[in-house]
């Protein structure tokens, strides 16, 4: 919190509407509500993760706040600035404050350039330092994240996969940014490696109080990493609360299901799951009012047509629920 | 020597001392050496470790579908006595499916794209027993109504496009048991599904082997897969087993550095963690198999790792009642 207490990022409203054409003409048929009406704060220093099942817009939020998909819809303030226009010029100044780590360390890296080019780039893109300054910098960096400076001229295939989400994670760090969004950081890597970098990011955020928006399908990865957490379900936030509350009480229906049906990890309290099959509803064929009442074992009739807004609880936190 | 071989009693499926190695340039190297284990009916023996472990080419083996350049090198597969490496084509395609099948990872791949979901497991059925088109058509139905499709009669007429990810992976699993194999074996069946899915396919293997008694092996990266369908589990790194034991047994005392290092590495936090505890992670990464260290390959990456352990490779023992491990430091645990 700063001392005016403006959170460091607030996304109000924010929406995501891919338009679905069909026939000759190409004419809009509808519309794919990837995000539809998110809104949440981040504060310096946090770690705020976006959880949810794929198809939930998760990381279309984590794009769509970076400019990498263009917002349909709703206002984003950092800082104490509004960023009107997702414009160009907007978002190189923004961009500088903001940075994003992807989820496949392969593809993720250009492989003709080296290294040092490729930690580099944002600085040279910025026009910050002279030569020689940005070339102490690159190596800084690399010592920073667990990798040789020596091995600079290297290319990205001459390391492992644990090896180039560091080198992903050194490029977002060449600027300084106030926020990383971490789309899925680890997913693509082996257990072992996942819990260097786990390690890693969580070290960087100690030092540098960096504030992280993660997004992840993973609740062992989330319960790790995160202060904050908010679950989503079809383009909408269900629940916003402290990770020690959401794991140890979930409220809406949807997070708990979610918790139910991650492993145990302990043979003695198997969870016995059920086999009975639910169907998934798809952001394009998205249910009338809470889109989660098809599922739902509270479902009743308002959940079918009225969509519940997130509302603060006695407890603090926010939930999306008629019935709860 | 398995865990679970004695004298009096034949186990439905056997694998001994199987080796498999690849083509390269510089020569032939391994990918497994010496695997061996028994799963017996009912059973569900779990095989974990991380990419390039040796698991899914392992898996790949047992249905004698190695890829181009990959070949056992030595060892015997025995399905009910018989053994499997002997068989010409002709018996090894009679026995897959009849006796042993699989379950991919991503059914999208697995399934053909051109064929309705019920004219896929009827073409199965019809490979396997001579009856009528209606009868291996009325088969198919009771396969899907089996591993629980919602409304069966007409998910057989839809193509796999059609369905969701979790459909498609119920889809696949009726596939494998059209024609009630004794051993089914599962490479990552999961890994593809979003974890509320997960559930219920993980809910649905448990429930079919209850009633089927099938063998089922699977082949997972995941622990918390692991906790919840394993009997037995198997340990696998860089081509090799380090550890096996029940599934109890392994999770209360985790023997070999590898196996206890895997364990503390899952995020899985609990009421317990906060916010800056550090994960123990594994220093390193998995060394490759062409040019695997001479002594444990585990060594270099090994918290405990002593001079010995980086001359002489340990034997794969049995360190406690049912439980066996390669490490040199477990020696005098026995």
């Amino acid at each position: 919190m700063q001392p005016d207490g403006t959170p460091l990022l607030s996304v109000d409203n924010l929406e995501v509407h891919f338009p679905i054409r069909a026939g000759v003409l190409q004419r809009q048929v509808g519309a794919v509500k990837a995000v539809d009406g998110v809104s949440f704060i981040l504060e310096r220093g946090e770690t705020l993760s976006l959880v949810g099942e794929s198809g939930c817009g998760k990381s279309t939020t984590g794009l769509a706040l970076m400019g990498l998909v263009k917002p349909t819809g709703g206002h984003v303030n950092f800082d104490g600035q509004e960023i009107r226009s997702f414009s160009s010029a907007a978002l190189k100044a923004y961009r500088r404050r903001m940075q994003i780590v992807f989820q496949d360390p392969f593809s993720s890296l250009n492989p003709r350039q080296r290294v040092r080019d490729i930690i580099r780039a944002p600085l040279d893109i910025h026009a910050i330092g002279s030569k020689a300054e940005r070339r102490a910098r690159v190596a800084e960096l690399m010592e920073r994240v667990g990798l040789r400076p020596d091995q600079a001229d290297n290319f990205p295939h001459q390391f492992s996969g644990g090896q180039r989400q560091r080198i992903g994670i050194a490029r977002a760090l060449a600027l300084s940014p106030d926020i990383i969004v971490c789309d899925e950081p680890v997913s693509a890597l082996d257990v072992s490696v996942q819990a260097q970098i786990l390690n890693l990011l969580g070290d960087l955020q100690r030092d540098l109080g960096v504030s992280y928006l993660a997004v992840s399908h993973d609740l062992g990865v989330v319960e790790y990493i995160s202060h904050r957490v908010a679950v989503m379900y079809l383009g909408r936030i269900v629940e916003i609360a402290p990770k020690t509350d959401i794991f140890a009480s979930p409220t809406h229906p949807y997070t708990e299901l979610l918790m139910r049906s991650a492993p145990s990890h302990d043979p003695r309290q198997r969870h016995q799951f059920s086999a009975t099959s639910d169907d998934i509803p798809s952001a394009t064929r998205k249910p009338s009012g809470c889109a989660f009442h098809t599922r739902c074992p509270l479902a009743s009739d308002i959940c079918k047509r009225v969509d519940a807004e997130l509302t603060t609880r006695a407890d603090g936190r926010l939930v999306a629920c008629h019935n709860k | 020597m398995t865990a679970s071989t004695s004298a009096a009693h034949v186990p439905v499926f056997q694998v001994s001392d199987l080796n498999i190695e690849i083509d390269s340039g510089t020569g032939p190297f391994a990918v497994v050496s010496d695997m061996s284990f028994t799963v017996d009916a009912g059973e569900t023996l779990c095989i974990v470790g991380e990419s390039g472990c040796g698991k899914s080419m392992t898996a790949l083996s047992l249905l004698r579908l190695l890829p181009e350049g990959v070949r056992v090198g030595s060892g015997s597969i025995r399905i009910d006595g018989a053994e499997f490496l002997d068989m010409d084509q002709r018996q090894v395609e009679d026995f897959r499916g009849e006796q042993i099948a699989m379950i991919f990872q991503e059914p999208l791949t697995a399934l053909n794209p051109v064929l309705t979901i019920g004219e896929q497991i009827a073409e199965a059925v019809r490979q396997h027993r001579s009856c009528s088109r209606q009868q291996a058509r009325a088969r198919a139905i009771e396969a899907l109504q089996l591993v629980q499709m919602p409304d069966p009669d007409r998910r057989a007429v839809q193509y796999p496009h059609e369905l969701s990810g979790g459909m498609r992976q119920r889809a696949m699993i009726a596939l494998a048991l059209a024609c009630d194999p004794k051993i089914i074996i599962a490479d990552e069946p999961t890994t593809a599904l979003d974890v509320t899915i997960q559930a219920q396919i993980l809910g649905l293997i448990s429930d079919l082997q209850k009633r089927l008694g099938t063998a089922q092996i699977l082949i997972t990266h995941d622990l918390g897969v692991v906790s919840e369908v394993a009997d037995r589990v198997i340990v696998m790194y860089a081509g090799r087993k380090v550890e096996e034991a029940s599934i109890y047994e392994l999770f209360d005392h985790p023997l070999h550095p590898y196996t206890i290092g895997l364990m503390g590495a899952v995020p899985r936090g609990g009421a317990s963690a906060q916010a800056g505890d550090r994960l123990a992670d594994i220093a390193g990464t998995v060394p490759a198999l062409w040019n695997l260290p001479k002594g444990c390959a585990f060594a270099p990456r090994c918290p405990n790792a002593a001079p010995r352990c980086l001359e002489e490779r340990p034997p794969f023992e049995e360190k406690r009642p049912g439980h066996w491990a390669a490490c040199w430091e477990h020696d005098d645990a026995a």
